[in-house]
């Protein structure tokens, strides 16, 4: 059974930049512990020799031409930014 | 000849591990179909998926894999077969979409090597961990605004590759030699132009350091270091740091570092080490990355001779020495200048005119031999002139100085200064003739057994004849003549 | 003449094309049944003008003798799938007011054929629950009722398209599937979806959810509508590297009414403890219906069927949680901003303000899986638990043709039933979710009544690639079964 505190639900919450109040956090921790009980039966499956199965696609990856085909299309990028200057995105300074 | 820093408690080593990355040569970016060119208006060089639109999916560009396995081939390293793409995630301004498509434990180039060419000409092998794809972000820019940061997706998505060393590196010198030869291999592949103080070649350091043969410390990531110089000096300073943590009783944190080359020192950015858990999955957007032999087999053959083969055939061919050949291969237009000027001449005499008179002369102008006053075809000429006796050594370095300034061909030059070597054996012997004819007493002291002094009639017949008497020729004449 | 918005997509193909009626009359008629119907919020956006506009271009072409797979048909499109220039939101506020400067593919390949786009319906916020209640823009109500009135879930995710089916607004819609997104409101609107093999239909352009298991596929009133319109959609695209490079066949050539000698295999592990005897004789029902038909019916079993739910609320979450994080607020989209923020207070206020709450739950169970120490005992672990299911059903299709299993475990249920516990709500998926993990081509047909007078569907499971199959024996059960109850207000 993993139980879920309220302060990994803080860091599971920034880690999603989703603000979460303080009673938020409390009913997300039982939340998320009702689910993570939910999908606790799967430890009990015998997986021994097997691949973890990440795309049912039976294929691998197409390659694409080394061609540029895209791109010089500035207004469409930015045409649905909340704040735009000069071809930029803007977004509160960013301190390094 | 090992690297190391006395302490107050004696001495200690470093070690280093290097993160190299490198923009990938392509004329499109590594998902998308936009131009990963340099330069262009901001956002002009973005597709919809460079810019992260709701359903936009990526489609991984074929040259970029090639040149990927064609560095991995170039450094001697395994080629994975299949490699997979996954994703790390973390919000940042510059990163669309949330996640940087990257490879974490399948990529597609494995262990390597890479030989150091140390300036006392030794050698040192240096392991390569992997090489990997991965998608670049964009650019953040802090200084339009006092409140707002701009940013410019054109970067975003363009591919690097991201080539990390094994922890074998134990000096600021070999970390130069690293990179160095790093950028010298890329650039003979073509795979990355290795420019470093544009960005397209940035370096990482895993700098920790330790008492001699004792464990590995903690070690520190000093982060974008833009020029080897800088690498060498942060290493350096960093090393300096933790020897004085460690000394003065503390404890040296792993941690990201940024280096100040203008304060000298490396500083922590804790602040953007904030609970940093990157949560590396497979993408799901892209299968694993499967080819076979044939695709390595034909990327192979599109391998150029390499520095280290290069230096190899070099010492070999041309009588070289470990240290001329290496100076020669560090850069693959040297290599080539050099091998137009040896071809059907003395190997060695052409090293040298090339190591010592040009590199230094170009060194001078603050030239690159792409850029040389003097092409390769016209220093061969000179130095034919000189086996051929047409001209002296000495008067070559006067036509060399010329040659410097104005381009012209040596062969003109000579003609038209009238710096031919006198050969003629009535011209040499009339001269000599006269130097006797005004020094008897000095003929007496050599034929009195002071052999010393027969350089200086020779100096005399030279000077008579304006430089330009053969030398071997003059020597010859004046001990017949004199000692009969 | 007769009423438009009840004929099916065959029916109004042929009509068409004999000249019965003009693709604007067809499409005006739907306009109509939009206005008549807007209580049930099945549309986020309605686009009657655009929708008018290529019904006129498409007659225009029809005139000319050019006309395609879908010329002239009316049909709702999924507020998932990106179209140019029309409000694109996934149902949630982040998006609200985003304007695409892109068609998705499959969308562009309905236009193509001719299909008019007469608006973008309603669905759970990110596609992302089972009762269309999570969307930002308020509930679907389904136009089926309860005997005393009451009103009840569409099912969902694509419950808004199941909804506009069902109801004559649509003669048809897209939908797409993750877990069961297509399939459960079919059989809770008591129409038909078709939830294709993955990598079918192109991924590209369509708000992604969990990129490993999304597929889009057609809702329609019957099988071989599902046919007509799967073929309209799908198709290999250069620009998805997990599309198929297949041909499409003609899936309306497949519905042939011939299933004799086809096996049908019947997994025992379906029958769950506390299943509605009404849904064990749905199933029973059908079973007899296919060997009627001729099919052989056996037994199969599926052994990893009760973990599938787990891995799947593993999965998709864990893939949700870094699909969403591009809804930032930076580069299109909903920003709460306020003076003095930084670049995090930005994120984390956009992000609070523009998720509902499932969303954010989904989100945070994917990080949580996904992060350092759990990797392995959550992703890592439903991966491989995942590879057993998908080796479940290959054993399986070694010896039949194709699966049949109820659709969902119950009839529709009543708004606000079901949402005091999320996991409460996860069990409506229970039976599509493993042919989700498999990849595999999944129908929904109407077959029956539930005790409360509510449509109920059977599933059917087919090989990878082969919808034909599916189709076939679907197209026979719906014959068997004559499906022909309508919606409160919709008979006759």
């Amino acid at each position: 059974m993993s139980s879920l505190d309220k302060e990994t639900v803080r860091k599971i919450a920034f880690l999603s930049r989703i603000n979460v109040s303080e009673e938020g956090l409390s009913e997300l921790a039982g939340d998320l512990t009702r689910i993570l009980d939910f999908v606790e039966e799967l430890q009990e499956v015998d997986v021994e020799g097997c691949d973890p199965l990440t795309s049912v696609a039976d294929l691998t990856l197409p390659l694409r031409k080394d061609e540029v085909t895209d791109g010089n299309i500035q207004q469409k990028v930015l045409a649905n930014a909340p704040m735009t200057d000069a071809g930029c995105f803007v977004v509160p300074k960013v301190v390094e | 000849m090992t690297y190391i820093l006395e302490g107050s408690t004696g001495p200690w080593e470093i070690v280093v591990g290097l993160e190299v990355h490198c923009q990938v040569i392509s004329k499109s970016k590594l998902f998308s179909g936009a131009s990963a060119s340099f330069g262009s208006d901001p956002n002009t060089n973005v597709s919809l998926v460079d810019a992260a639109m709701p359903g936009m999916l990526p489609v991984i560009n074929a040259e970029c894999v090639r040149q990927a396995v064609k560095t991995g081939l170039g450094l001697k390293a395994k080629i994975n077969k299949e490699s997979v793409f996954s994703r790390k995630n973390y919000f940042y301004a510059d990163l669309p979409q949330g996640y940087q498509i990257s490879q974490f434990d399948k990529p597609i180039v494995g262990e390597g090597t890479i030989i150091l060419d140390m300036p006392d000409g030794s050698t040192k092998a240096v392991g390569i961990e992997r090489l990997h794809l991965e998608q670049d972000a964009g650019k953040s820019m802090h200084d339009q605004d006092p409140k707002y940061s701009h940013i410019d997706l054109n970067r975003s998505g363009v591919a690097l590759m991201e080539i990390v060393s094994k922890p074998d590196i134990r000096s600021p010198e070999e970390a130069g030699a690293y990179l160095t030869k790093l950028r010298a291999i890329v650039r003979y592949l073509g795979t990355c132009d290795g420019n470093m103080n544009e960005g397209s070649m940035r370096c990482d350091a895993n700098v920790s350091v330790r008492k001699p043969g004792a464990e590995f410390g903690t070690r520190c990531e000093i982060k974008n270091v833009n020029s080897i110089r800088f690498v060498m000096q942060a290493i350096e300073i960093e090393a300096m740091r933790q020897i004085e943590v460690i000394e003065g009783g503390g404890e040296i944190l792993q941690e990201t570092r940024l280096f100040d080359p203008k304060l000298g020192e490396t500083r922590s950015m804790r602040s953007k080490e904030m609970a940093h858990d990157y949560r590396y999955f497979p993408d799901p957007d892209l299968l694993p990355l499967v080819f076979d032999d044939a695709f390595i087999a034909e990327i192979e053959k599109t391998l150029p001779e390499l520095p280290d083969e290069k230096k190899a055939r070099f010492m070999r061919e041309y009588g070289l020495s470990a240290y001329d050949a290496g100076v020669l291969v560090a850069e693959q237009e040297k290599a080539e200048y050099y091998e137009k000027v040896a071809k059907g001449r003395d190997g060695k005499m052409a090293a040298n005119w090339v190591i010592t008179n040009l590199f230094g002369a170009l060194n001078k102008l603050g030239v690159d031999v792409s850029e040389s006053p003097v092409s390769a075809e016209n220093l061969g000429k000179l130095i034919g002139l000189i086996g051929d006796d047409t001209i002296s050594g000495r008067i070559a370095k006067d036509v060399f100085e010329i040659m410097i300034e104005t381009g012209d061909d040596p062969e003109k030059i000579v003609e038209e200064k009238g710096l031919k070597q006198i050969t003629d054996t009535g011209a040499i012997e009339a001269a000599i003739d006269e130097v006797i004819a005004a020094n008897p007493d000095k003929v007496e002291e050599i034929r009195g057994g002071k052999d010393r002094m027969l350089g200086w009639f020779v100096g005399q017949v030279m000077k008579s004849t304006g430089g330009k008497a053969n030398p071997g020729m003059v020597n010859k004449m004046l001990r017949d003549k004199i000692m009969g | 003449m007769t009423d438009l918005t009840k004929l099916t997509l065959a029916d109004a193909r042929d009509g068409l094309a004999k000249g019965d009626f003009t693709s604007v009359e067809l499409t005006e008629a739907h306009i109509k049944s939009m206005d008549a119907h807007r209580n049930l919020n099945a549309y986020i956006t309605e686009t009657p003008e655009k929708a008018v506009e290529m019904a006129k271009a498409s007659d225009a072409k029809r005139a000319k003798g050019d006309a395609g797979k879908m010329e002239g048909l009316p049909i709702a499109i999924k507020d998932l799938f990106c179209t140019e220039g029309v409000q694109t939101t996934a149902a949630s506020h982040i998006l609200e007011g985003f304007k695409p400067e892109y068609e998705s593919t499959v969308t562009t390949n309905l236009f193509n054929n001719g299909a008019v786009m007469l608006g973008k319906a309603n669905l759970d916020e990110f596609a992302m629950g089972s009762s269309n209640t999570s969307s930002y823009y308020g509930n679907v109500i389904n136009p089926w009722k309860t005997a005393d009135g009451k009103d009840l879930v569409p099912g969902g995710s694509s419950g808004g398209s199941a909804a506009a089916v069902a109801a004559g607004m649509a003669l048809a819609a897209t939908g797409t599937d993750t877990g069961g997104s297509i399939r459960q409101p079919a059989s809770y609107c008591g129409i038909v979806g078709l939830k294709p093999t993955y990598g079918r239909c192109s991924r590209w352009g369509i708000v992604a959810f969990a990129s490993s298991l999304d597929q889009a596929g057609p809702m329609t009133k019957t099988v071989r509508d599902a046919a007509i319109m799967l073929g309209a959609m799908a198709g290999h695209d250069a620009k998805d590297s997990t599309s198929a490079p297949v041909a499409v066949p003609d899936f309306e050539a497949a519905l042939t009414g011939d299933i004799r000698g086809m096996k049908i295999g019947i997994p025992k592990e379906y029958r769950v403890d506390g299943m509605p005897e009404e849904i064990n004789k749905l199933w029973e029902n059908g079973i007899a219906m296919l060997r009627d038909a001729g099919a052989e019916v056996v037994d199969v079993s599926l052994p990893h069927t009760k973990y599938a739910l787990g891995t799947y609320y593993i999965v998709a979450p864990a893939e949700a949680s870094s699909n969403l994080a591009r809804y930032d607020g930076l580069r299109y989209g909903q920003r709460v901003m306020e003076d003095g923020d930084s670049l995090d207070d930005m994120y984390m206020k956009s992000r609070a303000a523009g998720f509902g709450k499932e969303v954010q739950r989904r989100i945070m169970i994917g990080t949580y899986v996904l992060s350092a120490g759990y990797y392995d005992a959550y992703y890592n672990k439903a991966l491989k638990v995942r590879r057993r299911i998908y080796q479940d059903f290959e054993n399986a299709f070694g010896t039949v043709d194709a699966i049949l299993t109820p659709t969902a475990p119950s009839a529709a249920f009543a708004i606000g039933e079901n949402e005091d516990d999320p996991v409460k709500m996860y069990l409506n998926d229970v039976f599509t979710v493993p042919a989700s993990l498999a990849g595999l081509p999944g129908l929904s047909v109407p077959t029956g009544l539930s005790s409360g007078g509510l449509p109920l569907g059977l599933q059917l499971i087919g090989k990878p690639f082969d919808e034909e199959t599916v189709l076939r024996v679907g197209g026979v059960l719906e014959n068997a079964a004559a499906f022909n109850a309508k919606p409160f207000g919709q008979e006759g």
